[in-house]
């Protein structure tokens, strides 16, 4: 390497392709609403399997569910709803028989703090005064999902589609009720009570199955052995005050 | 496949709109800019050229934080008219001249700083006022220049899509562009639809472009 070109060239190839070296590298694809409380999370494990560093990867179930259909070199999957990770099963990402169910969370209706006459039942999104709901989409949002089911038993389908803004992921729902770009949204409870000074919970929506988020590893991911380590660590006494503090129930 | 007809009808007029309004804009402070000195006019010229260098996330939550209800300018319009602009597709047209306007400015300062001021004097001279020589001489000299400004002003509102995601959203019919249309296909691992609309704006483009070099000839030839 004599020339100053070829030295170049070197030095672009080496810092696009040369990998910082870690011991074990552990890459997570979770529901954007485990935001928080998996990053409390991460050092529990990094400190229970030392050399290991964990890796997030949030968005919206069925974004995440997109990219490992595509290839993206993840080890573990947690959704928020079953439907996602029965796709995955169904498409053989995920190891079935690894496949656990390790937090549950319950859908809320909520409005922007300032907002005056909060909604007091569902039905009461039909008033004129709710022009705009924010819902995820339901196509790949699970929290959507819940929340058109839930519309479409009780008959009010019809009337807030029309009113709906869609959300790419729960948390962007949360952030347009917490700008009161929207007039009313659909979130989890433990997305509601990331914001208590911006959003207040009109009320609690009953689902018509539970709320359960299910975790897997990635078939034939990088790090099959501390993927599967790390489900059982969100199953453990250890995970359990943390998922609670932040509001996820028992699976 | 009818939602990516309504998506491509959405992003013309999204476009088009924009495209008019960095027409009227960036001709104006574009021709202010290439004839007036003022201190500071290079400042005023960096600002001006922003938009089209920061990232369209960036703009758009600038244009959020601006025009959202609780912004200077959304809550005056929220108090003054009733108006609410984000999620309409009106923010979608203002987040796509924001990001396309530094393309029309910089052609149109260009292509008039071009115009042979003895010709716009020679007008002065024979009695012309300063609008009619704006009009019937600067104008035409510069046209060829503010059109290809123009025309990559359009290429690159068709295409915008982080800016308008942040204001405008993404609700089928109003505001859901081709770009953002595509994005949330391929998120819902609907194929079939990512496919034909990634299809569909690869034609308009190509339009785009075949229109672009019909109205602004290539480069006189050189052997002429």
């Amino acid at each position: 390497m004599s020339s100053l070109p070829s030295r170049v060239v070197a030095f672009v190839v080496l810092t696009l392709f040369g990998v910082a070296a870690s011991a074990a590298d552990l890459t997570v694809s979770a529901a954007a609403s485990l935001t928080n409380a998996f990053r409390e999370l991460a050092p529990l494990f990094e400190a229970a399997q030392p050399g290991t560093r964990v890796q997030f990867n949030f968005a919206a179930s069925g974004a995440l569910l997109q990219q490992i259909a595509k290839g993206a070199p993840v080890d573990v999957f947690a959704s928020a709803d079953e439907e996602t990770m029965d796709q995955a099963q169904t498409q053989g990402l995920v190891k079935a028989s690894e496949r656990r169910y390790f937090a549950s969370n319950s859908l809320v209706l909520i409005v922007p703090n300032g907002s005056t006459n909060p909604p007091s039942a569902l039905a009461d999104l039909n008033r004129p005064t709710y022009r705009r709901v924010a819902i995820g989409v339901p196509a790949s949002v699970p929290v959507g999902r819940y929340t058109k089911s839930v519309l479409e038993s009780a008959g009010l389908w019809g009337a807030v589609e029309p009113k709906m803004i869609g959300a790419q992921s729960v948390r962007q729902a949360l952030d347009y009720v917490a700008r009161a770009e929207v007039d009313a949204g659909f979130v989890y409870a433990t997305d509601a009570a990331l914001m208590p000074d911006k959003v207040k919970v009109a009320l609690t929506v009953p689902t018509p199955s539970r709320i359960l988020y299910p975790v897997a590893p990635i078939a034939g991911a990088a790090q099959s052995a501390l993927a599967e380590r790390f489900v059982a660590f969100l199953l453990s006494p250890a995970a359990r005050p943390v998922l609670a503090r932040f509001g996820f129930g028992k699976p | 496949m009818d939602s990516a007809w309504i998506a491509l009808g959405l992003t013309l007029k999204v476009a088009g709109w924009a495209t008019a309004l960095n027409l009227l804009l960036g001709v104006g402070i574009g021709f202010a800019m290439a004839r007036w000195r003022f201190p500071g006019r290079d400042a005023v010229d960096a600002v001006l050229t922003l938009p089209m260098v920061m990232p369209p996330t960036v703009l758009g939550y600038y244009l959020l934080v601006l025009i959202g209800t609780h912004g200077p300018i959304g809550a005056w319009l929220l108090n003054r008219f009733g108006i609410r602009m984000i999620f309409t597709w009106q923010a979608a047209v203002i987040a796509a001249a924001v990001v396309s306007f530094p393309l029309v400015f910089k052609s149109a300062r260009a292509a008039f700083e071009n115009v042979d001021p003895q010709l716009e004097e020679a007008a002065r001279i024979l009695g012309l006022r300063e609008v009619a020589i704006f009009f019937r001489v600067s104008l035409p000299l510069a046209w060829r220049g503010i059109l290809a400004g123009l025309l990559l002003s359009f290429a690159r509102a068709l295409g915008e899509f982080g800016a308008t995601l942040m204001v405008a959203g993404s609700i089928p019919g109003k505001t859901q562009t081709l770009s953002i249309a595509v994005y949330e296909a391929v998120q819902a691992g609907q194929d079939d639809t990512a496919n034909f609309l990634v299809l569909v704006t690869s034609l308009a483009c190509v339009c785009v472009l075949l229109t672009a070099g019909r109205l602004v000839p290539g480069h006189v030839s050189p052997r002429r």
